[in-house]
């Protein structure tokens, strides 16, 4: 994939492209709809989900808590089943190990089960700049990686394109990656996964060395656990020599009784299905049976980082589900690419931020404020992050990162001074709005009368446009409310 | 008896006093004398939101100044009563002073008005008479964050003459979200212009919230379409009564029965009384 997410512009600006894209928004509309109203389904007929929710979340605290620990004894567990266990710091350690062993086989290709973590690394540009052809085998990421495109969800890295743009990049793009789409193929999904199956068959055969990440890490066994829908990642798992995963190091569960809860959560969450069709567990190598070479590539990247946040590390509970994404109403229209990460959506704008750090880049300083704080999110998150919690601490972050680098204060930060010094005293507040309704006075002139009475302006020019270019502007009360009970001596009403 | 207090909001204050008003003739109406502390002025909310805790500190302190002494706070807003019970402690520990932390700490309970006329004075016919078709927006602070759950329309439904429309996907937000109208100004379009859709989908003559933030944006637009659709906030609603017409004793207009025995059981104000 040839695509990065590098030189998106701040959301604001990203947003708007993909707010005037009608084939985008209907799209969006449509299969967050569909995906919402199925988890809404088998998430409601679960008595005990507030239970399974807090459980979920203590799980993953305690991990937190504890992390170096739980790691420790995972690299024991993998180490003792025959696996091998790497530690990467950052994003270029994790490719230089993966690269190092796909180069040590003299393979010039990998195939790879949907992994975020590879995503976040950018693990195939690394691979093919190494002369090694990374195969995504999930049907979204194949739909990406052939439309040389950037995925958008978490789930569904391809949310974005319909069935006629999808049969498009099928015919016009398989043919150069392997084997080619019937000439005949039509929008029927049931063609397009036919056509998707056909073209993977081959690489599944032949490849030697897969790439996977994983849902979870049990540190208790060493076990490892992949959850899919496709039963390519399985193909993946079981059928090559040598398998590698990179893992982030939040992953880890203590005990395999946790994945009890998390196998629970997960799907009815995420897919909106009672239980996944495939969930895959291996633990190291099993002599005769499945890849008999197995590497753990363990990976921090920015999450100790997090951890070191005491209101921003809940981001690590995250369990990528995507349920945030299915239900804001944000990324409902301006879809994934937008946030400019291969985290998108509420998640996103938490996670990115931390993982980056704020402060020096435009783009992600962006993400925090791209939320209208409606608590969707919150509500539908299977391991209970306040992701509006945690935006509101980032914002703090950014505006503060923003002020020690700054000499000169900025627009907003004087506008924000100037209303902490007039709100903090009743008498300001007071002087403030008697000359807004001087103000309004002079102002209902040129305002017109809407329904109720009342008096707006339309369109104003100058700093309020960007309120009254869509939407009415209310005139400030002739007397405030201050004024009336002071004027009616507190006893007319 | 106890001492109530109205937290007026600063938007609602310059913009909307008509909310205020209103909210003052109905408590009264129910036998609360409500007063306004004239020292208030606003939470802090917009600063929290924007990222600028050190700004919001000496609001928060102005706040607890305002409402000590007070045994309840009222407040006609899901936003900016959740910004109170959510948001201040944040404020309070970032100013490092541990009397703001423990004066937020012991602050007077704050109820949303509809937590406050259902939960405290046990009442959901509080006597109103509204005959028009109105169509409820549930605001996100108040569904989500307080968790008022089903109060407003309860509140609504008691009300006589008053035809409640069904709005379509009535959870999902606005979009006005504080700073994000104007950070974020196209979204924020994009998502109200869905919510106004909705509402005339309804044919509801009246939009009806309890958040004049979110109406403020709302009806920004729905004026901007000339769709004639007119918002109001709840309280206004729950606050109309019939005309009087001669020979017709008003209706509603001593205190209502209000589910209690004595008076003082009646307003007897426990923070268990809400969910926080």
């Amino acid at each position: 994939m040839s695509g990065t997410f590098l030189g998106t512009p701040a959301f604001p600006t990203a947003a708007r492209a993909a707010l005037e894209d009608s084939q985008l928004r209907r799209n969006l509309a449509h299969a967050t709809g569909t995906i919402r109203g199925k988890r809404a389904g088998v998430v409601g007929e679960v008595d005990e989900w507030e239970q399974l929710r807090l459980a979920g979340a203590a799980i993953k605290d305690r991990v937190l808590r504890h992390l170096p620990d739980y790691l420790e004894q995972l690299e024991r567990s993998l180490t003792a089943a025959g696996a091998t266990v790497h530690w990467a710091r950052d994003a270029a350690e994790a490719n230089a190990i993966v690269v190092g062993l796909a180069k040590a086989h003299g393979t010039d290709e990998v195939v790879k089960v949907k992994s975020m973590a590879t995503q976040e690394i950018d693990l195939n540009s690394a691979l093919e700049n190494a002369g090694i052809h990374a195969w995504e085998t999930d049907l979204a990421e194949l739909i990406v990686q052939l439309g040389d495109d950037l995925p958008s969800h978490i789930l569904v890295p391809a949310i974005h394109r319909n069935r006629a743009e999808i049969r498009e990049i099928f015919l016009r793009e398989m043919g150069s990656a392997g084997r080619a789409a019937p000439a005949d193929l039509t929008d029927d999904p049931r063609r397009l996964a036919a056509a998707a199956r056909e073209h993977l068959r081959e690489k599944f055969l032949r490849a030697r060395v897969a790439v996977s990440g994983a849902n979870f890490a049990v540190a208790e066994t060493g076990t490892l656990t992949v959850v899919e829908s496709e039963g390519n990642g399985r193909m993946c798992l079981t059928l090559p020599e040598v398998l590698i995963s990179v893992v982030g190091i939040e992953k880890v569960l203590p005990t395999f009784a946790d994945l009890d809860v998390m196998l629970q959560l997960l799907p009815r969450s995420s897919t909106g299905e009672r239980m996944n069709p495939y969930t895959s567990t291996w633990t190291g190598v099993t002599p005769g049976d499945g890849p008999q070479e197995v590497h753990v590539v363990l990976l921090d990247n920015g999450r100790t980082d997090v951890l070191a946040d005491r209101t921003g590390r809940q981001a690590l509970r995250c369990i990528r589900c995507s349920a945030c994404l299915n239900v804001c109403p944000v990324y409902e229209r301006t879809g994934g690419h937008a946030y400019g990460s291969v985290y998108p959506g509420p998640i996103g704008a938490i996670l990115t931020p931390q993982l980056r750090g704020v402060g020096t880049d435009p783009q992600t300083d962006s993400l925090p404020y791209a939320s209208s704080l409606c608590g969707a999110c919150f509500e539908v998150c299977p391991v209970r992050i306040d992701i509006p919690e945690v935006l509101v601490h980032l914002r703090s972050e950014v505006v503060d990162a923003h002020r020690e680098h700054r000499r000169v204060p900025s627009v907003q930060d004087m506008a924000m001074k100037a209303a902490s010094w007039t709100l903090s005293s009743a008498a300001r507040t007071g002087a403030a709005e008697r000359a807004a309704g001087l103000g309004g006075r002079l102002a209902a002139k040129l305002g017109r009368p809407a329904p109720g009475g009342r008096t707006v302006l339309g369109a104003v020019p100058g700093p309020a446009s960007a309120w009254s270019d869509s939407r009415d502007v209310p005139v400030p009360a002739e007397e405030s409310f201050r004024a009336w009970w002071e004027r009616t001596g507190r006893d007319e009403a | 008896m106890p001492r109530v207090g109205l937290m007026i909001t600063c938007l609602n204050d310059a913009l909307f006093p008509d909310t205020g008003r209103a909210v003052v003739t109905l408590l009264r109406r129910l036998g609360v004398d409500v007063e306004f502390p004239a020292a208030q002025t606003c939470c802090g909310q917009p600063m929290v939101n924007t990222g600028y805790l050190d700004d919001a500190v000496p609001l928060v302190r102005n706040h607890l100044d305002a409402f000590d002494g007070c045994d309840a706070i009222v407040t006609p807003s899901g936003s900016c009563a959740g910004s109170v019970r959510h948001q201040h402690h944040l404020v309070a520990r970032r100013s490092g002073d541990p009397g703001l932390v423990r004066g937020v700490e012991q602050a007077p309970p704050t109820y949303e008005l509809t937590e406050y006329l259902v939960d405290v004075l046990g009442v959901t016919d509080v006597g109103a008479y509204f005959p028009h078709r109105v169509t409820y927006h549930p605001t996100c602070h108040s569904l989500r964050m307080l968790g008022v759950r089903d109060r407003p329309v309860r509140l609504l439904r008691a009300v006589r003459g008053l035809t409640l429309l069904e709005l379509p996907g009535a959870s999902e937000c606005c979009g006005f979200g504080g700073t994000f109208a104007v950070k974020n100004a196209e979204t924020s379009i994009a998502m109200g212009n869905d919510k106004a859709h909705h509402v005339r989908s309804t044919g509801a003559e009246v939009l009806v919230a309890g958040d004049n933030s979110c109406l403020m944006h709302i009806s920004g637009l729905l004026s901007r379409q000339r769709s004639g659709v007119r918002v109001m906030h709840l309280a206004e609603v729950l606050a109309a009564t019939e005309p009087v017409i001669s020979g017709r004793a008003e209706r509603a207009a001593g205190p209502h029965s209000v589910g209690s025995a004595t008076p003082d059981a009646r307003t007897a104000v426990t923070p268990e009384a809400v969910t926080r």
